[in-house]
């Protein structure tokens, strides 16, 4: 962008922003911070939004029953290969139609850059992203995760799947429990 | 108002009359104190500094800054020091082991040495000498050697074009410091700091006020040029992370490296001290002309007044710092010949107008 001002529009141009960010810094100096002291409040004040994509799980019904059908769709999606599905034709023997079957669905958390596309790819609603954020291990093996074995019912905090607490402006958050 | 060479002619009797010290003794006890008491005042103030600029920092930027170590985080600091000094020295392979050496104590010398030109109260002032401004303006050049020579000695293609960006950066906004510094030179008529200083007691004669528009705006040139000078931002392309990793400090560590960051933010301090001494009035308390108000505020010490009033100004400057984004070299230099130069030029013609026509609030 090119403007062409005079010498002095341009130095009155510049006052004039110049004031505005002085003036928008100044505000921000005296609005309350609402910094979160993790981990001292993990337990009692902390407040995780919801969208916000800690880890894949798999969404289950009340019988817990996925509804994964092993369509591969996510698994092609992912652009760099964090997911691994295997599945064998299975014939339903009443109906003697073939249906495939999940056998694995290897998830690589390591590997995951949470950019969602695996999700949207899915037409089965079968995959959801929670915000259960705590996933450091000390192991990278550790860090591959069978979605089809595990039950996911909440991570290590308390109710953190809802959002946590309030989301507080002001206080510091530093409850301790 | 407490004069503090109430003590230091004690001492100086003390030393010469009752120990019966020749003037070698004498002299050398005394400069030995002074050098000390500098150099603790250097390093309090460098602690301060650094905490302040984390706080300040964070807060502009809707953050708390550190609060893990210490209350509030204020042994921060400390831990950041210990952490520096126990870090490995090292030395680049065929860089020039002297200059090497020697860049990272020349930026200190400088910032010690115009640190010992503040007036820290009627009677405080360490190096006072009938060209004081001038002096002043000449040691801190000793920085801009500092920098380059330390860029120079690197063996690292990134430090030398850092090194040459500070340093035409520090060499360009000299001259404006320069000619503000003049101005107000013009305004009091002496060059000595303490002259400066004393010529500003009294109600109203600060010289923003003594000197009314010329000097407003001089001040105001002295602070953006102050801050160019102090290698801050908006003018910390010197240091530019993102293109030159940390600048012409890239290859020092530990200690090395410690002194840059120092001697950054003493000068940061000695600016806004100059500012202070040359434009509020340094120790001078404010005066109104109301005699109960008056003597109230001659009751605090000349330090206090002094302190408060460069940490405002530091204050400012770190506003700023944390406001504007950086400039970009020519940007830089623009700012500098095309309007900062020309502008203080005109406000030297301004103020010296001013004053032949007798149109300040001198008393
Ligand atoms: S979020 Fe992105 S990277 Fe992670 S599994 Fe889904 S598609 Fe792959
Ligand atoms: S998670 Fe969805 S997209 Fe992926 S295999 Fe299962 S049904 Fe298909």
């Amino acid at each position: 962008m090119e403007n062409k001002q005079s010498y002095f529009g341009e130095i009155g141009a510049a006052f004039k922003t110049l004031t505005t960010g002085l003036k928008t810094t100044m505000k921000e100096y005296f609005t309350p911070k609402s910094t979160e002291q993790y981990p001292e409040n993990r337990k009692t004040t902390l407040h995780i939004a919801k969208r916000h994509r800690g880890r894949l799980v798999f969404k289950r019904d009340e019988s817990e029953n996925y509804k994964c059908v092993a369509c591969l769709m996510c698994e092609k999606a992912c652009p760099n290969g964090t997911i691994r599905i295997s599945s064998e034709m299975q014939t339903d023997p009443e109906t003697g139609r073939k249906k495939r079957q999940l056998l694995d669905y290897q998830y690589d958390l390591g590997d995951c850059m949470f950019c969602n596309l695996c999700v949207n790819a899915c037409n089965f609603d079968a995959i959801e992203f929670t915000n259960d954020f705590e996933n450091a291990v000390f192991d990278r093996s550790q860090l591959v995760i069978h979605l089809n074995e595990e039950v996911y019912k909440g991570g290590s905090l308390p109710n953190v799947i809802d959002g946590g607490a309030e989301w507080q402006v002001g206080t510091f958050n530093t409850k301790t429990k | 108002m407490f004069d503090f060479s109430i003590i230091a002619n004690w001492f100086d009797s003390l030393l010469r009359t009752t120990l019966g010290l020749g003037d070698f003794w004498t002299i050398l006890i005394e400069c030995v104190l002074v050098g000390l008491a500098i150099i603790i005042g250097y390093a309090v103030l460098a602690i301060i500094l650094i905490f302040m600029e984390r706080k300040v920092c964070a807060y502009f930027q809707c953050r708390i800054g550190p609060v893990r170590v210490g209350w509030w985080g204020t042994l921060q600091v400390f831990a950041d020091v210990l952490k520096m000094l126990i870090k490995e020295i090292f030395v680049v392979d065929k860089a020039d082991k002297l200059l090497y050496y020697l860049a990272p104590f020349l930026v200190i010398a400088a910032s010690i040495g115009t640190f010992s030109f503040l007036p820290w109260n009627k009677g405080a002032e360490v190096l006072d000498f009938n060209v004081g401004v001038f002096l002043v303006t000449a040691i801190s050049s000793i920085g801009v050697l500092g920098v380059f020579i330390a860029g120079w000695a690197s063996n690292n293609k990134y430090s030398v074009l850092s090194a040459m960006r500070a340093a035409v950066q520090m060499i360009s906004y000299e001259l404006s410091l320069g000619i503000c510094l003049i101005s107000a030179v013009i305004l009091t008529g002496t060059m000595q700091i303490s002259g400066i200083v004393e010529s500003q007691t009294g109600p109203w004669q600060w010289l923003i006020f003594q000197g009314h528009i010329p000097a407003i705006l001089a001040f105001l040139v002295f602070l953006i040029a102050g801050n160019a000078e102090a290698n801050r931002g908006p003018f910390d392309l010197a240091e530019a992370e993102s293109e030159l990793t940390a600048g012409y400090h890239t290859e020092y560590s530990g200690m090395g490296f410690g002194f840059y960051y120092l001697a950054e933010y003493l000068n940061l301090f000695v600016i806004s001290g100059l500012a202070t001494t040359i434009f509020l009035g340094g120790w001078a308390p404010i005066n109104i002309g109301i005699e109960g108000f008056d003597t109230l505020m001659n009751y605090i010490p000349g330090i206090v007044w002094f302190l408060g009033k460069a940490f405002v100004v530091v204050f400012l400057l770190m506003w700023i710092r944390w406001t504007f984004p950086r400039l970009r070299v020519d940007q830089i230099l623009k700012l500098e010949w095309k309007y900062l130069m020309p502008l203080s030029l005109v406000i030297l013609v301004l103020m010296t107008v001013c004053v032949a026509f007798g149109w300040t609030f001198t008393a």
